[in-house]
């Protein structure tokens, strides 16, 4: 069991702020780091993994600092989301490698079953460089799970993976959090992080927005004010009938259609069909206005 | 052999960089020989072809795109971070590349200089010129390799040394020969095999004690730089 502690983590380049004032500990389980692309969720990653140096703040892996500290290395493992592999290698090489540079016992076991998790026997003895981009990706898993670490750290690990490949690799994140690991991935779509982890920090500009059980964050998220570009064959008669919901809070009529404020998602898109058919008018267009995942983390940083 | 050592190797012979390594001494093999089947006096061609193409070109250009290549390829394309994550002292990771770096650099570049030596003297010569080439490529890979983690632009800045320092002020100013490893190559090759065909004012003490300077301290502060690596500014 190993914990992965940050307090007050910041780093700057020159006057940008990449990462402001972060602290977290990660226990064991699977923990999605989530935020909108420019969030810093990667150099917050790298941070963690001892490839750059904090700007304030410690970042250490049970009490051991992990910046220039290679030691770490034997209970953390790493998959970078720049996707660099020496493509002249098999995967099977590859990873060999990499339970050698471990110093492993026996690093042909090790690299068999590494290979095995990931499930990529068939193609082991392939080039890299002929492989598909999620299979790259599942080679450089199988490499940073070669030594079997307490901590894994993952960098958009699905980016690139076919539904079937996502799956897998989704049940493989689990297996290893249900086994007592601390697994902690990052991403900018929300699906994927619901889908793998109970727990989730959400960064937003560099700062940690919210942090905690996933479901309660959801229901933050769905819960809250949606915004709807509406148009249609009669767009006064529709907002007259749609002020009458409980589930609108708000409609605002201009030349180009009906802007609609829903307080409850659901009851107000079960209800604008049925409406529109009651009263005999035709909905042309029904458009999330503000569905951009910025808007919904930016909601969040205001909850 | 290491694994780091293997992955070097392979990565080095597996990319076609290494193919430009070729032509040159090719050049200064075939000068050679034509000079010398020609019947052109040796004191004639030996300084131009020996100095003047071999130690000043094929030695460090060929070290240079060895050099850069062990450590700065893998850092250009990302794979470095397999070799970092790994819990291994650094100098576990700069020794090996240095070894590779050293070992393909003198054998590319001796063996012709050798050849060329035996041509325009003897067989002296030829040994003096290898065994100081090598030499010489220990210092220049040191100097490399920590230059390719130091800047993003290891290449150019080696060129700027190699051509500028080395070969354009080394003849106007005769100060910046102490700090120039051409010099002290042909000071120890003129050491053990003395001829009228290599002339240097860097004297053999102050040569040694150079290269072994320039050799330890740019390994030493490879191996520093490479323990507080960081992965550039990508902040997405």
């Amino acid at each position: 069991m190993s914990t992965l502690s940050l307090t007050g983590v910041s780093r700057w380049y020159g006057n940008v702020v990449a990462v402001n004032d972060i602290s977290m500990a990660l226990g064991p389980g699977v923990t999605g780091l989530l935020g909108p692309n420019g969030a810093g969720k990667t150099t917050l990653l790298h941070m963690m993994a001892g490839f750059l140096a904090p700007s304030r703040g410690t970042v250490t892996l049970d009490d051991e600092p992990t910046w220039r500290n290679p030691d770490v290395y034997r209970r953390l493992g790493l998959v970078s989301e720049r996707e660099a592999v020496q493509g002249y290698l098999t995967a099977y090489e590859f990873v060999l490698a990499s339970a050698k540079l471990h110093r492993l016992p026996d690093p042909a076991a090790a690299a068999r079953r590494a290979i095995d998790l990931v499930e990529l026997e068939s193609a082991q003895d392939r080039r890299i460089g002929t492989y598909s981009k999620g299979m790259r990706q599942r080679a450089r898993v199988a490499a940073a799970l070669v030594h079997d670490p307490q901590v894994l750290l993952l960098d958009e690990p699905f980016n690139g993976m076919d539904p079937r490949q996502r799956l897998h690799m989704m049940q493989l994140l689990h297996t290893l959090g249900d086994a007592g690991r601390t697994i902690l991935f990052s991403s900018h779509i929300l699906e994927e992080v619901e889908q793998v982890s109970g727990t989730v920090q959400v960064m937003v500009a560099g700062r940690l927005a919210a942090s905690g059980d996933f479901r309660t964050i959801r229901r933050l998220m769905t819960n809250r004010p949606h915004v709807f570009a509406v148009r249609s064959t009669d767009d006064r008669a529709l907002a007259v009938a749609l002020i009458a919901e409980a589930s609108v809070s708000g409609v605002e009529l201009d030349p180009t259609g009906l802007t609609v404020r829903a307080g409850d998602y659901g009851a107000f898109t079960r209800a604008l069909p049925r409406i529109a058919l009651n009263k005999g008018i035709r909905v042309r267009q029904l458009v999330p206005s503000d569905e951009s995942l910025e808007s919904v983390f930016s909601y969040l940083v205001e909850a | 052999m290491s694994t780091v050592t293997w992955i070097t190797a392979r990565g080095l012979f597996g990319r076609r960089r290494f193919l430009l390594l070729l032509p040159l001494p090719l050049v200064l093999l075939g000068l050679a020989v034509l000079c010398r089947s020609l019947g052109v006096d040796p004191r004639n061609w030996g300084p131009p072809v020996l100095v003047g193409l071999g130690l000043a070109v094929v030695l460090p250009v060929v070290a240079l795109i060895i050099g850069t290549g062990v450590l700065g390829a893998e850092i250009d394309d990302g794979t470095v971070v397999h070799i970092l994550t790994k819990p291994l002292p650094r100098w576990q990771i700069v020794l090996p590349k240095l070894a590779v770096a050293t070992g393909v650099t003198a054998v590319t570049a001796a063996v012709p200089l050798y050849v060329a030596g035996v041509l325009a003297d003897s067989v002296r010569l030829g040994l003096a010129l290898a065994a100081a080439a090598a030499l010489g490529a220990l210092a220049y890979s040191a100097f490399f390799l920590a230059l390719s983690l130091v800047t993003r632009r290891p290449v150019l800045l080696g060129l700027v040394y190699v051509l500028i320092w080395e070969g354009l002020l080394g003849n106007f100013v005769s100060g910046t020969k102490v700090l120039s490893i051409q010099q002290y190559v042909i000071a120890l090759a003129d050491r053990i095999a003395p001829t009228g065909l290599l002339e240097t004012s860097v004297s053999v003490p102050v040569a040694s004690v150079m290269t072994a300077l320039v050799s330890v301290g740019f390994t030493v502060l490879a191996i520093d730089r490479l323990r507080s690596f960081s992965v550039a500014g990508e902040t997405s």
